[in-house]
């Protein structure tokens, strides 16, 4: 219905575009393991990077090739660099991972939920990552440690496939060298010299040190990894209210508007990609939902 | 007389447009700057398209449809709006099937990126029937209702108007009745027509919506309605809602299918479902859509264009490891659950206004209202063995 006869045919918003990107320069790029590259990235236009939550992801356009939603990696108290951490398996980020210091790219964002790092203060936290799935985790990681006081006991668990693909390895081993962290990681298989740990990083959780009645868990790796770790949470006596998860879909638009990262009534893109657990353990257990 | 003072006052708002004066209408609209866009026959179907005169509406045809079947055929040789729906939905001209989002330009290692501007065109749509305008309410509250909002929707939303046609028979799929969109358009609309068709005289009764329909309508000779008038309009709306070839039972609707996720009636949809996506590119509410990034031959110049997609195809659902909806059971599933059920959980209405599209299209004939009632039947069965059960133990 027509509310108004405008005189001229033209619209202009106030705000920015959601769905135009901003242009980013690489500051700095780094292989982190075999498959799996970081880059640091500066905006074009700006000073800074906008304001994000550890857990939110970015929209990146590489000229020409495409669009893909990534989380960020960097910290949350530095707004002069914008990290991004992916693994340079599809169209997109094979051409991402051969971009050179000074080569420009589209950045939107940021989107999505945050993990409850605010809303843990004062418990025993417990991280628990799969693979890349540490990426998205890391800021988490950042904001507690920069408060460590507020928290209490802080316990990471992190699995990989093999030692070579443990992700940012020299960070991890400073963390475990820390006497107010405790750092697990195991390896699905062991290769070389490794003398840590091997089986699936849901056999840490048995004798993870932390307090289950006063505990938040946030989880982030495969969804077959995230649904094992979040039974093992539980049988220790975790809720599945206090244990988060961040998801993984399909998405083009990251506003809520394309469709297609839609997992039952959610949107990942806009509802999530952090859940509380509670909410969406039935449509986790559900085939192809 | 049953007439309350209310109705008498609702009726003065009334008018009649004799059918002789009916191309009067569509010369005040384009008077005022609109292009016209209205049904047309072509290519052996009712499509929506730029017409300009009467003769350019589809006069004298009406269709017939059933599941999997569409024919245009001769109906009274007068009637201008005796056609039902087409394949074709509004939604083209608000939400178009193509749309580029923005452009880049890169040149010695430099990049802009150029949005591109929004152009709306004043549009005045001539016919559109109630289940439509339901379906416009819907994508309003689809791309407009959120913290986000789609901007080129917006802008060509406000240079709409809407002439809507109250619909004078119902086809064979429609069960706009059941799902509570139609046949009489309510809201929504700026002008809303109902055509006459009687031996010896063929007139519209037309209600205002809106000031801009009110100011339309006052540079065409109309003249108030009479009561018989009305009561002529009434009956045959009435009349309508009394033929849908279909219903759906929206009891519990959204309830009956969230504890069905995992019914045998998936299976035995997905071995005739062809996965083809026509369900939803005839729907006036399917909104999914993809983007593709592409550059031209120089390679200085990258475009990103917005197209229609669908949640039958097998790449909608694509993250690395594998396809979430690999199966034609959860692509049919995901279609049906969200339209009847997340859709109200999302947007707070149910994504289906009984248009009947989808089973007119289906190459194979799956009947949307059919399947929901075997389910719902299979779950009712299922409940009355759990009673059954509890009362013998």
């Amino acid at each position: 219905m027509a509310t108004r006869l405008p005189e001229a045919a033209s619209v202009t918003f106030s705000h920015p575009d959601p769905m135009v990107p901003h242009l980013y320069r690489v500051l700095r790029t780094r292989w982190d393991t075999g498959d799996t590259f970081s880059l640091e990235l500066t905006p074009e236009q700006s000073a800074d990077i906008p304001q994000f939550e550890a857990g939110q992801f970015n929209m990146v356009y590489i000229y020409g090739v495409g669009e893909i939603p990534i989380s960020i990696s960097g910290d949350p108290a530095r707004r002069d660099t914008l990290i991004h951490t992916t693994r340079a398996v599809g169209t997109v980020t094979r051409v991402m991972s051969k971009l050179k210091v000074d080569d420009l790219l589209g950045v939107r964002g940021p989107f999505g939920s945050a993990w409850p790092v605010e809303t843990g203060r004062g418990k025993d936290m417990i991280i628990v990552a799969g693979g890349i799935g540490l990426a998205p985790l890391r800021p988490a990681m950042y904001r507690i440690l920069a408060h460590r006081e507020d928290y209490g006991r802080v316990v990471l668990l992190y699995g990989a496939r093999t030692p070579a693909d443990v992700l940012y390895r020299k960070e991890l081993e400073q963390w475990r060298s820390q006497f107010d962290l405790d750092v697990f990681v195991t390896v699905d298989r062991a290769t070389g010299n490794w003398r840590g740990s091997v089986g699936l990083v849901t056999q840490l959780i048995g004798r993870a040190p932390f307090d289950p009645m006063n505990a938040m868990a946030m989880v982030c790796g495969p969804e077959v990894m995230m649904r094992f770790t979040t039974m093992e949470l539980k049988k220790r006596g975790i809720s599945g209210d206090h244990i988060y998860v961040s998801l993984e879909r399909n998405m083009k638009c990251a506003i809520g508007l394309c469709g297609h990262c839609q997992v039952g009534s959610l949107f990942v893109c806009k509802d999530g990609p952090v859940f509380r657990h509670s909410r969406v353990e039935p449509l986790l257990t559900k085939w192809e939902i | 007389m049953r007439m309350t003072r209310a109705s008498t006052e609702k009726s003065r708002s009334q008018q009649v447009i004799e059918r002789r004066d009916f191309q009067l209408l569509l010369d005040a609209l384009m008077a005022k700057g609109y292009r016209l866009i209205g049904p047309r026959a072509r290519d052996g179907a009712l499509v929506y398209d730029e017409i300009a005169a009467v003769a350019d509406l589809p006069v004298g045809l009406t269709d017939e449809q059933e599941r999997g079947t569409y024919r245009l055929k001769a109906g009274d040789p007068e009637r201008l709006f005796g056609c039902g729906l087409g394949p074709h939905s509004w939604k083209k001209y608000l939400y178009p099937p193509e749309l580029r989002l923005w452009q880049a330009q890169r040149q010695n290692g430099n990049m802009t990126i150029v949005p591109e501007p929004h152009a709306p065109e004043r549009l005045a749509l001539i016919g559109m029937r109630a289940c439509e305008i339901q379906a416009l309410a819907v994508l309003d509250k689809v791309l407009l209702g959120g913290a986000y909002v789609d901007r080129a929707y917006q802008a060509q939303r406000e240079q709409v108007l809407v002439v809507a046609v109250n619909c004078g028979r119902a086809g064979k799929t429609c069960f706009c009745a059941s799902m509570n969109s139609g046949p009489r358009a309510s809201t929504g609309f700026d002008l809303a027509l109902t055509e006459v068709l009687e031996r010896d005289r063929h007139y519209f009764v037309v209600e205002s919506g809106s000031k801009v329909g009110a100011d339309v309508l006052s540079a065409v000779p109309t003249s108030p309605a009479l009561e018989a008038d009305l009561q002529k309009a009434n009956a045959i709306i009435e009349q309508t809602a009394g033929q849908m070839g279909r219903s759906l039972d929206t009891h519990r609707l959204q309830e009956m299918l969230y504890a069905s996720t995992e019914s045998p009636v998936w299976d035995e949809v997905a071995a005739r479902c062809l996965t083809c996506g026509n369900c939803t590119l005839v729907c006036p509410t399917c909104f999914c859509t993809t983007v593709e990034d592409y550059t031209d031959l120089t390679g200085e110049t990258g475009s990103r264009v917005r197209r229609w997609d669908s949640c039958f195809t097998m790449d909608f659902s694509y993250i690395v490891g594998g396809h979430v909806r690999a199966s034609a059971r959860a692509r049919y599933r995901q279609w049906m659950m969200h339209k009847l059920a997340t859709w109200k959980d999302q947007f707070g209405t149910s994504g289906c206004v009984g248009c009947g599209r989808c089973i007119t299209w289906c190459p194979v004939g799956i009947d949307i209202t059919e399947e929901a009632q075997t389910i719902r039947a299979q779950n009712e069965a299922k409940q009355d063995t759990g009673t059954r059960r509890k009362k013998t133990s």
